[in-house]
């Protein structure tokens, strides 16, 4: 298996400041206020960056700005200004004439060591300055992620929360007839490119998810004959199976501090109870003794809170949003409305659960506090589930069962920002990476 | 098992299993195996053979939605299975617990998995050695039906008795 993060790792961090061209102290008029109810995406101008690479790469910073539902790419048919030189400051008149209240302009180069240099210049064009300058040095493996780094620092200078766009994304790519599904785990950029696959598809996979170190997954596969929980080596391959449970184990995901595994384990009585299992001593925890099915563990980002599925409450088929102590401790409902609720995940910022839930018929995505309350649906669909978070806790991925088989979409938290992800085949159970480093 | 598998890919043959089971069978409300679906000369299978057990006494059993307790129709058929399995005791049994789409993927692989526990407790109930039994669950991963309707749904709410050889 060829490495895809080393290379990362080589991204050099000169993300030194460029010097400022304009003479102007530069104070922030240029912002967007996405904890506003309804907000328009700002017009950002982005010429093709100079240099024989310069296009695509801006190409991709457009396209992630854009994706975000807070940016709108102008066409570069209404340019007025033609940039030449992304260093000199650039004529605001020019870009105020189409409305454009930000401009990046930019370059990429080759050094004559092979490795590839970005820069880039934001600039606040009501506010006559710039706003930010960086490069990047990179290998040429990673032209797509110094990009999507670029978009970040776009995404972060203007709206004052960190990007999401370098990011990976774990799913399982299916294949094949609805009754004789081949599934895989792969591994793909957040925004569909460099697709890698992890497993042959000889056994059915489920359920991957990131560790918070990037390097690792852990997923459930039939490989043995008996469902279980493994982790997996991203960079070399190497698998291994989670604990030496006697029956099926499922429903995995970490801890904050990567330390743990938590899960379903199934009992001989045939229900769910969650254990831990700590990665380093291999001990386990039992965290949930109940004759019920309890499923889909997910840690608060602190590591103190576990919030899980359960139908202790209502009997068979009344599955309903729990959450306990990491001790197992106090467990207690939160999900009250009208339906079924499974899925949680606890939002990365540690404010919101997101969730699935099933009501009149359809499959909605929704969040809710971590107390229950607030609950707002973001999407509904006929067959849809499993939301991840990005990193900075403002768009959600799940999946949607429509004409055949799944595909993978994205929802920001004002729902009305959906996207489907471009996948080759059907994908589902998608689960986003942290920020890469 | 198979037989049923192969006939429902095609939509078209699910309405004609539908018409056989409902002239052919008028008695019995639910399809329980190939011979119920008056599709096979019972009795062609050799007695003893997986093939009989499949045809001839039905190796499958339907939930209601979201349940795991055995339908009466589902234990006519188990107290077949048992009766079946105690007389011919050559063969390992596993049994597969499904689940229709309707549900999330985790909660529906640990509500096959109650199906198939519910169906192996009631076997050890008639007599059947717990040590032949095994059970796993496929959750929803595996449907034998799949058209987008209840149709689909309920088939695919099942437990399966499967003969894994003569083993022990």
């Amino acid at each position: 298996m060829k490495s895809i993060l080393k290379p990362l790792l080589m991204i050099a961090a000169m993300a030194m400041g460029i010097s400022s061209v304009a003479t102007l102290p530069a104070q922030a008029t240029l912002e967007l206020n996405v904890n506003k109810g309804n907000v328009e995406p700002m017009p950002i101008a982005i010429p093709d960056f100079q240099g024989g690479l310069g296009p695509q790469i801006s190409e991709i910073v457009a396209a992630d700005l854009k994706r975000s539902g807070l940016f709108a790419p102008i066409d570069k048919a209404a340019f007025v200004e033609k940039i030449t030189n992304p260093d000199a400051t650039p004529r605001f008149d020019d870009w105020k004439v189409i409305n454009a209240q930000a401009l990046v302009t930019g370059s990429v180069s080759k050094e004559a060591d092979g490795r590839i240099r970005a820069q880039y210049r934001l600039w606040d064009i009501f506010g006559n300055q710039q706003l930010a300058g960086e490069q990047f040095f990179a290998n040429d493996a990673n032209q797509r992620r110094v990009a999507h780094i670029i978009a970040d620092a776009i995404y972060e200078k203007i709206t004052g929360e960190k990007g999401y766009f370098d990011t990976r994304v774990v799913f399982v790519d299916e294949s094949g007839a609805k009754n004789a599904r081949k599934k895989r785990l792969a591994i793909m950029d957040q925004d569909g490119a460099n697709v890698r696959y992890l497993s042959d598809g000889r056994s059915i996979v489920l359920t991957p998810r990131f560790s918070p170190n990037r390097q690792e997954i852990t997923y459930m596969s039939y490989e043995s004959g008996q469902p279980k929980v493994y982790l997996l080596q991203i960079e070399t391959g190497q698998r291994e199976l989670v604990g030496n449970f006697p029956g099926m184990t499922f429903a995995p995901r970490f801890s904050p501090d990567g330390q743990k595994v938590i899960m379903s384990l199934l009992r001989d009585d045939g229900n769910s109870n969650i254990f831990a299992m700590d990665l380093r001593s291999r001990s386990t925890t039992r965290l949930t003794d109940s004759t019920a099915i309890d499923t889909s563990p997910s840690y608060s980002p602190d590591g103190s809170q576990i919030v899980f599925t359960s139908d202790r409450g209502g009997g068979s088929g009344r599955s309903q949003i729990y959450v306990m102590g990491a001790d197992g401790s106090n467990p207690h409902r939160i999900s009250f409305g009208d339906g079924v609720y499974s899925t949680p995940v606890w939002s990365p910022r540690g404010d919101l659960i997101a969730f699935t839930k099933q009501s009149g018929g359809e499959f909605q995505i929704g969040v809710m506090k971590t107390d229950g309350s607030g609950e707002r649906i973001l999407s509904s669909g006929f067959q849809q589930e499993g939301p991840t978070w990005a990193p900075n806790g403002r768009v959600l991925m799940f999946f949607r069962d429509s004409a055949g088989g799944p595909k993978l979409v994205s929802v920001d938290l004002t729902g009305r920002n959906e996207q489907q992800i471009p996948t080759a085949n059907y994908a589902s159970d998608p689960a986003w990476s942290p920020l890469l480093e | 098992m198979s037989r049923i598998a192969a006939l429902t890919r095609n939509p078209a043959m699910i309405a004609l299993l539908a018409a056989l089971a409902i002239t052919g069978c008028a008695s019995k409300k639910t399809p329980n195996s190939a011979a119920d679906l008056g599709l096979n000369g019972a009795g062609a299978a050799t007695p003893g053979s997986a093939q009989d057990f499949t045809v001839n006494i039905g190796d499958r059993i339907f939930f209601d939605t979201d349940s795991s307790s055995i339908r009466a129709d589902a234990q006519t058929t188990l107290s077949r299975q048992a009766q079946w399995l105690n007389q011919y005791r050559q063969y390992a049994i596993v049994i597969e617990g499904h689940a229709d789409e309707r549900g999330t993927r985790e909660y529906n692989l640990a509500l096959g998995a109650r199906r198939a526990a519910a169906t192996r407790d009631f076997l050890v109930s008639k007599g059947v050695s717990a040590g032949r039994l095994k059970t796993i669950s496929y959750g929803k991963e595996r449907p034998v039906a799949v058209c987008d309707d209840i149709s689909c749904w309920s088939q695919n709410r099942r437990a399966v008795t499967t003969l894994s050889g003569a083993g022990s």
